[in-house]
């Protein structure tokens, strides 16, 4: 174990941030502020429309035409470059940085245009011709793994790319021995912590070294930096990443940008100048990141008196359509803590990994312990619900008791320290717990509905490097053991005195500069803003290891300590210096106030900068022993992350904190909100390095958390169209949303670290979902609670029956159910014309040139088949597409089938109609149905607005239809307004 | 997401921007806050090839009451219309419905006659005018002319106005004496497109309510005034000829719920403020 820290002057104490000011002012330099060298030029990437489709071609000469643009790069291009990059599983997923052969969810790139600026890159992006066979995409996680589900990587041969079994303890006799089974499906879904800044590269080729310099908000952990070399050929000492210390937030996600930062390498290899590539947002949302989604099937072996003496896990999560490093972590990381804060014994898992045409699965803030938690606490709700318990009780019957630590959990966690039955009793008594009660009860007597709810989670920090190689078996993983975490930091003490620190977060905006400053401070004895934090990183000069970055909170337990041992290494360094000159030993030096001296005669003593200096200026006095200069470099890696054992148990992190959740919440029955009235959560997080920061941290997972439970999920259609391509769809709550919450804090030093500081970074995010749902399920008195829980699905469990129509009048639109995003609708219009002439129309190119809407060129390619290139739009929106249709089925001069595609810019279609055609007074009824399929740009960001949309030109085309036959030809000319108002009906 | 290269002029009459209207043809957009329109051009879902920007025309940035109306001039902010000192009395429904139209910050760029112009089915101010039935002036080069509300919303983003025409004023009817107005919307969060959205005007004979975000337009329907079961049914009915549709956000289902439930709930405020 290590020493923990003696108490300090500036550590554990509300020391403001130096972040702020510059943050606050707007000063803070992001990478898209970094300068570049003259001649940069800028990258657009051509994204997939398609969930699923072959790529039968790529024609990118009159992109490459346009004046500006420098180069196109494709997957042809990207796969002779580089290599695949390396995954954790030995399965053929193979993905490069651009799509190869096939595009496999919508968003993924597969092109590339460098060009002088965005703008005309971007200009390029919609000149480049590519033409795709479209396949079916498998969508559902559930579907996925079916036997006639289309396989997304058929190398593979299976969806479900990876199945692996854990037992530990008896969990056969467990069960078989309960006296009840608790049971429980659940689903969680698929979100991410959007960060502000999105991902930025700017990679510059030195031809002569051989060597990359990319500079980009890269934040690790540094397992993918390998990946990256080895995917582009060169040692590791060939790819420089250098980082600012300013990040617009990471949350996990800008490890991801690492296929990016390969590709603008291999566009500045084969332009030979520096290329730079800033992500927008509807690359991000799309193809960035998100927490795979979990399906879990769990059951409690339970006992009459609450006791839970065992848990099984089939869990299976949904990575998307690729495995970037670290994946699939989020179904691994947690591995250890499998049982939660439970004293469970007996526990069999089984752990699948399956894929589909969505965005490739990610490391995001929680890191696999949102899901956990949701199943584990779910399911302790249905256990007391069903034992007629308070679920408060079934909770301190089996958490872990007091006294035990540290505690070896099921699956090898080694949980360091806390007191939870300590922890719940001091939040209850601090949060009210009994008054909320009470307050429950009258809100129910009135007539309400409102719910409390609880959860207990650990949480986990620092992650075990080996937590990945569990996946694979015991014989597997022998040939090349994994494990620990180093972390790095350096102090150094320039010739007059002043100290600087640089280490190996890679921060976004949680205020490690302030802590750094707080930790050196104490040891050195000086004051926090004589300590100079500079957290630039740089891997051609800075100590850097595969767990450099920053996540899984590991910053307050890795790298402060680095930082100490650096810190201390510069302070026994000094104290020998100033031994000479004060004839004390150096052990018995104190630093304080900006002076070595003696303690026991503190007038014998000498400035810090002086002893510092004489290691500069004067290195001859130096002990004959001793190196000049005052730089010292800690590295530390604890002992206690060992690789997996060989019963499969690993200590997957190296702290463990406690948080203890409860809440109450109340429905508006009328629109189904939920509202939360109180919150109370309790942290021990070990020691408190800075309770500001530690605050911060509670309140930034929280909002992730109340976003998560209300608000947050990336949607698709089953055509895989992606729906949620903006903020408007994607709800990330804002101030309003965000109640505020009542923070409890303990602290349970660890002794697993020098500080004793646990992470505090991810914890509400595991608790907080779950902790509202059981509220609800509480306030609504049912079991199946799917997150996010949004006005309109909670108003379908608490609105009842429907009021039906008054006297069987029709309905308008009835909704359909099942195919989500398929646009329907059907109509009819009047053409005074006899049914053979609107045959007729409907099958002459010319004709019909002039009846779809916006069409400029039409072309017989089949026997009644046409090409057309038209532009179509609705209001303002308007796009250039390629139109494919064909028509089927004909009985002249009744009926036909109308079917075909467009495909441009602005996203693809596929659709098809029926159109009938029955004699009528005076000419013809012409009865259509439609249903059609959007995907790209408009689906992603119009969301809303579609289906009225796709009503209004579906009745553009048939208005028109009626126009043109009726004898009242639009000619090509008139302006687009003045045929919508025709159409319409509302001009000439 | 930059948006295709176009023109940019800034005017400063009323004049100037019709003329510019004119030579720009179809491809010419008017630009005041450019709150919908540039998050459209960086998207290139719209690629006009002139913006004629007429935030700063002096002659156009007005709020005067004419006859028995407010006239709002076409650069005129809605955070202005906000501050108007005349709002809560002149017009209490566009007093209930600001608060609602987006954020602090986009009112404070975007404008009253932007919002009636982009015709979004969601938003408050094109509602209000439904239901208050005001006016719009529309001027070209070569005239001017004024339509009713419902003469000027025809569908989803799409508005009666022609190509060379700019929306240059328009006329919300002032509050009259015996008649109470509400107005309440349902969005997930705060500043969100409107779910549904809900305007009621309640007289002595009459009750009058308006639906946004439902149909392709607002949507507004009078009664004689109902008490009770009545008005249940009178709320069913309209609920079920709307139909309402699904998306990410809502069922169909949902929608028509909260026409029957928020509609009673508007139309029963509207009747207590009545003056």
């Amino acid at each position: 174990m290590a020493d923990v820290a003696e108490v300090k002057k500036y550590l554990g104490q509300p020391i403001e941030r130096v972040e702020d000011d510059i943050l606050l002012m707007g000063k803070a330099q992001f990478s898209d502020h970094l300068p570049t060298r003259a001649g940069t030029q800028h990258a657009a990437i051509l994204r997939s429309p398609h969930a699923h489709a072959k790529i039968i071609s790529i024609d990118t000469s009159k992109a490459e035409k346009i004046p500006g643009v420098v180069t196109v790069m494709t997957g042809d291009d990207v796969k002779e470059m580089s290599e695949a990059f390396l995954i954790v599983l030995r399965q053929p997923i193979n993905q490069w940085a651009l799509a190869v052969d096939k595009v496999r969810y919508v968003g993924e790139p597969l092109a590339m245009v460098v060009a002088r600026n965005r703008y005309i890159a971007e200009d390029a992006l919609s000149e480049i011709d590519v033409v795709y066979e479209a396949m079916k995409p498998i969508i559902d996680q559930e579907e996925a793994i079916s036997d006639d589900a289309p396989i997304v990587h058929e190398a593979v041969g299976s969806n479900v790319v990876s199945t692996r079994d854990f037992t530990y303890g008896e969990p056969d006799k467990a069960f078989a021995e309960a006296d009840k089974i608790v049971k429980m499906t659940v689903r969680y879904p698929r979100n991410s912590q959007t960060p502000l800044e999105g991902f930025v590269v700017t990679a510059d080729y030195h031809q002569g070294e051989n060597l990359y310099d990319v500079a980009s908000n890269y934040q690790g952990p540094f397992t993918s930096h390998p990946v990256m070399s080895m995917a582009l050929r060169v040692k590791n000492s060939q790819l420089r990443m250098r980082t600012p210390q300013w990040s617009g937030g990471g949350f996990g996600v800008k490890v991801q940008i690492f296929p990016y930062v390969v590709l603008m390498c291999l566009a500045s290899k084969k332009t030979g100048k520096p290329v730079k590539w800033v992500e927008d947002k509807l690359e991000h949302l799309s193809a960035a990141a998100a927490a795979p989604n979990r399906l879990v099937q769990m059951e409690a072996a339970v006992k009459n008196d609450g006791t839970v003496t065992g848990f099984r896990f089939d869990q299976q999560d949904d990575y998307g359509a690729f495995l970037r490093a670290p994946m699939p972590g989020p179904l691994y990381r947690m591995h250890g803590i499998l049982t939660g804060a439970y004293d469970i014994k007996h526990l069999s898992v089984t752990n699948r990994v399956v894929m589909t045409n969505k965005c490739p699965g990610a490391m995001v803030r929680g890191f696999g312990g949102p899901q956990m938690y949701y199943a584990i606490e779910r399911i302790m709700q249905k256990v007391a619900i069903e034992l007629d318990m308070d679920p408060l009780d079934v909770i301190r019957k089996n958490v872990v008791p007091a006294g035990v630590f540290p505690y070896r959990a099921a699956a090898g966690a080694l949980i360091d320290s806390g007191d939870y039955p300590a922890a719940i009793e001091q939040a209850v008594n601090e949060g009210a717990l009994n008054e909320l009660k009470k307050h429950r009860d009258e809100m129910r007597a009135a007539g309400k509905k409102y719910g409390i709810g609880y959860a207990v989670i650990v949480e986990p920090a620092q992650s075990n490097m080996g937590y990945l190689s569990n996946i694979l078996p015991r014989d597997e993983r022998q040939r090349n053991p994994k494990g620990g975490a180093v972390a790095n930091a350096t102090v150094n003490v320039d010739p007059l005195g002043t100290v600087s620190v640089t280490a190996d977060s890679i921060p976004q905006g949680q205020g490690h500069m302030t802590i750094l400053s707080q930790i050196v401070a104490d040891v050195l004895g000086l004051t926090p803003d004589h300590i100079k934090v500079n957290l630039d990183f740089d891997t051609a000069k800075d100590a850097w290891s595969i767990a450099t970055g920053n996540y899984s909170s590991r910053f307050s337990s890795a790298t402060t300590v680095a930082c100490l041992k650096a810190a201390e290494k510069v302070k026994a360094k000094l104290s020998r210096i100033a031994s000479q000159t004060l004839n004390v030993p150096a052990e018995k030096l104190e630093f304080v106030d900006g002076k070595i001296r003696d303690p026991a005669n503190p007038e014998n003593g000498i400035n810090f900068y002086r002893a510092a200096g004489t290691a500069h200026w004067t290195p001859g006095n130096l002990p004959d022993d001793m190196e000049p200069c005052v730089r010292e470099t800690g590295s530390w890696s604890p002992p206690e992350l060992e690789s997996p054992n060989e019963k499969d148990q690993i200590n997957t992190s190296l702290t463990y904190g406690f948080v203890f959740d409860f809440c109450g919440v109340e429905i508006d029955q009328d629109t189904g909100e939920v509202r939360i009235d109180k919150y109370v959560t309790m942290h021990d997080s070990g020691t408190i390095l800075n309770p500001l920061l530690a605050e911060g941290q509670v309140h930034g997972a929280f909002a992730w958390a109340v976003g998560c439970a209300l608000y947050e999920e990336f949607v698709y259609g089953d055509d895989g169209s992606f729906l949620t391509g903006t903020f408007a769809d994607y709800l990330v709550p804002t101030c309003w949303e965000i109640p505020e919450p009542q923070i409890v804090h303990m602290e349970s030093p660890s002794m697993v670290t020098p500080l004793g500081a646990k992470g505090i970074a991810e914890g509400n995010c595991m608790s907080t979902p779950v902790c509202l749902a059981n509220a609800v399920a509480d306030a609504l008195d049912v079991e199946d609670i799917t997150l996010p829980m949004t006005p309109s699905r909670i108003g379908a469990m608490i609105h009842g029956e429907e009021k039906p129509p008054a006297n069987n009048k029709p309905v308008a639109a009835a909704p359909i159910k099942g195919q989500g995003n398929v646009l329907r609708g059907t109509g009819d219009t009047f053409v005074p014309a006899d049914p053979q002439e609107v045959w007729n129309t409907l099958l002459d190119p010319e004709a019909l040139a002039s009846v779809i809407p916006g069409c400029h060129k039409l072309d017989l390619v089949g026997e009644n088949s046409y090409q057309a290139d038209v532009s179509l739009g609705v209001g303002p929106v308007r796009g250039r597409f390629k139109a494919n249709v064909a028509l089927t089925e004909m009985v002249e001069p009744e009926k036909a089938t109308l079917s075909g595609g467009l495909i441009g810019p602005l996203g693809a279609s596929q659709g098809s109609g029926h159109v009938s055609l029955s004699a009528a007074e005076g000419g013809t009824k012409v009865t259509y149905d439609y249903a059609i399929e959007l995907t790209g740009t408009v689906a992603s960001v119009g969301g809303r607005l579609l289906k009225g949309a796709a009503k209004a030109l579906v009745n553009q085309f048939f208005q028109r239809l009626g126009a043109q036959v009726g004898g009242t030809p639009d000619t090509g000319e008139a302006s687009w307004w003045r045929k919508l108002l025709r159409s319409l009906g509302l001009a000439k | 997401m930059k948006p295709k290269a176009f023109d940019y002029l800034k005017v400063s009459s009323a004049e100037e921007a019709l003329a510019a209207l004119a030579q720009g043809g179809e491809d010419a957009r008017i630009i005041a806050g450019g709150l919908s329109l540039m998050p459209m051009l960086n998207f290139r879902l719209a690629e006009p090839s002139v913006l004629i920007d007429i935030s700063k025309i002096d002659s156009l940035n007005y709020i005067r009451e004419t006859g028995g109306s407010v006239e709002i001039g076409a650069a005129t902010r809605q955070a202005d219309l906000m501050r108007w000192d005349g709002l809560e009395r002149k017009l209490p429904l566009l007093h209930a419905a600001c608060p609602y139209i987006g954020h602090y910050q986009t009112r404070a760029k975007g404008t009253v006659c932007g919002s009636l112009s982009h015709a979004d089915p969601s938003s408050e101010l094109p509602l209000c005018m439904a239901v208050l039935g005001g006016e719009v002036d529309l001027q070209s080069a070569t005239g001017k002319r004024t339509l009713a509300a419902d003469q000027f919303q025809t569908g989803m983003l799409s508005t009666a106005k022609q190509t060379g025409e700019m929306l240059v004023a328009a006329r919300y009817p002032t509050a009259k004496s015996g008649e109470g107005y509400a107005f309440t919307e349902m969005a997930q969060r705060r500043g969100d497109f409107a779910i549904v959205a809900l305007a009621a005007v309640v007289n002595a004979n009459k009750i009058k309510l308006g639906i946004g975000g439902v149909a392709d337009k607002p949507t507004v329907r009078e009664w004689d005034v109902l008490e009770g079961d009545a008005l249940d049914d009178a709320l069913n009915e309209f609920a079920w000829d709307l139909g309402g549709y699904d998306d990410i956000h809502a069922t169909a289902r949902y929608r028509r719920e909260l026409v029957r439930r928020l509609g009673r709930r508007v139309i029963e405020e509207a009747k207590s403020c009545r003056s």
